[in-house]
């Protein structure tokens, strides 16, 4: 491991002491922090990835019948019907502070929720049964992909986060910590061998005296 | 503060999201996508969900907004099915954060 590039004296001696206790106590918090953020996106991957499959499988059914119910209509009926949504949600998010990454808090309101397919406004002569089966799946399915843009959304962040997190501890630990021990003995030791030095010449100078 | 939804697909295929109080809209080609997805991103949308179609030669579009608050952008399948293109970001965040597949 390369020595930093310093003079050897008693000055940079305890700057360089001070410097690396700050990076240790750094170090030790960084871990922390990694740890932590691990315990908790371990949890939360669990859930998106369950929640994805679910999800995904309940939009392609919800797909599959949409797809039976348009193939039976005109595309302007189709249009037609679409163009008043049964109901309407609305989206507040608020911030959550984990581990000081900011991530989004969701919460949804639904307005005029449809207790079932039956409260749906669309006339009868332009639809049909498949396209009720189509809306009543993927009205099921909604509340879950609200909560599954919530969970994958947090993922994200926190794999950002502890990527970042641990390059920074593993550079303290692997590259900055060494390189200031290295350097503190370097000095310790130049210190103590300029002291000898020091010493013996004191001797040799005496012993000329006599 | 309120946010909007918003839905991003090809064909008919998300017209259905209009049914759920989606905003839906449509895209020919991956240049218009991704221009209406930094235009939804501009415009205060909390959600975005892309289909898996659209999205698929945008990725480079869609990683911008990986580590901003807002908007998450979500990827869903379409009527073709699922092309695991979904799943395998949630794959690639697990292998960035503990370094391996441990799902």
């Amino acid at each position: 491991m390369a020595r930093l590039n310093v003079n050897p004296t008693r000055v940079e001696l305890t700057r360089l002491k001070e410097r690396l206790d700050l990076a240790s106590r750094g170090h030790k918090l960084l871990k922390d922090k990694q740890d932590e953020l691990m315990r908790q996106f371990i949890s939360l991957i669990r859930e998106n990835n369950e929640l994805r499959n679910e999800v995904e499988e309940k939009i392609e059914a919800g797909m599959k019948s949409y797809a039976i119910a348009s193939a039976l209509l005109h595309d302007n009926f189709l249009s037609e019907v679409m163009t008043t949504p049964s109901q309407s949600v609305s989206l507040n998010i608020d911030q959550e502070n984990i581990m000081n990454i900011r991530v989004p808090q969701m919460n949804f309101n639904y307005e005029d929720t449809p207790d079932d397919v039956s409260d749906i406004l669309y006339g009868y002569l332009n639809s049909n049964g498949e396209l009720d089966l189509a809306i009543e799946q993927m009205l099921d399915v909604m509340p879950r992909m609200l909560e599954l843009a919530e969970v994958e959304k947090r993922c994200q962040m926190m794999a950002d986060e502890i990527e970042k997190t641990r390059r920074r501890v593993n550079a303290l630990e692997y590259m900055t910590i060494p390189q200031l021990e290295e350097t503190i003995y370097f000095i310790e030791m130049k210190l103590e061998e300029d002291e000898r030095a020091e010493i013996t010449r004191l001797i040799k100078v005496k012993d000329m005296g006599d | 503060m309120s946010h909007k939804i918003g839905v991003i697909g090809n064909g008919n295929s998300v017209l259905i999201y209009k049914m759920l109080g989606f905003d839906v809209f449509f895209t020919e080609n991956d240049q218009e996508a991704s221009a209406k997805i930094d235009e939804l991103a501009e415009n205060e949308y909390g959600v975005i969900y892309v289909t898996e179609r659209v999205a698929e030669n945008i990725s480079e579009t869609i990683q911008k907004y990986d580590d901003k608050m807002l908007p998450a952008i979500i990827l869903i399948p379409d009527q073709t099915g699922s092309r695991g293109i979904g799943k395998r970001r949630v794959q690639e965040n697990v292998k960035k954060a503990v370094g391996q597949d441990i799902l």
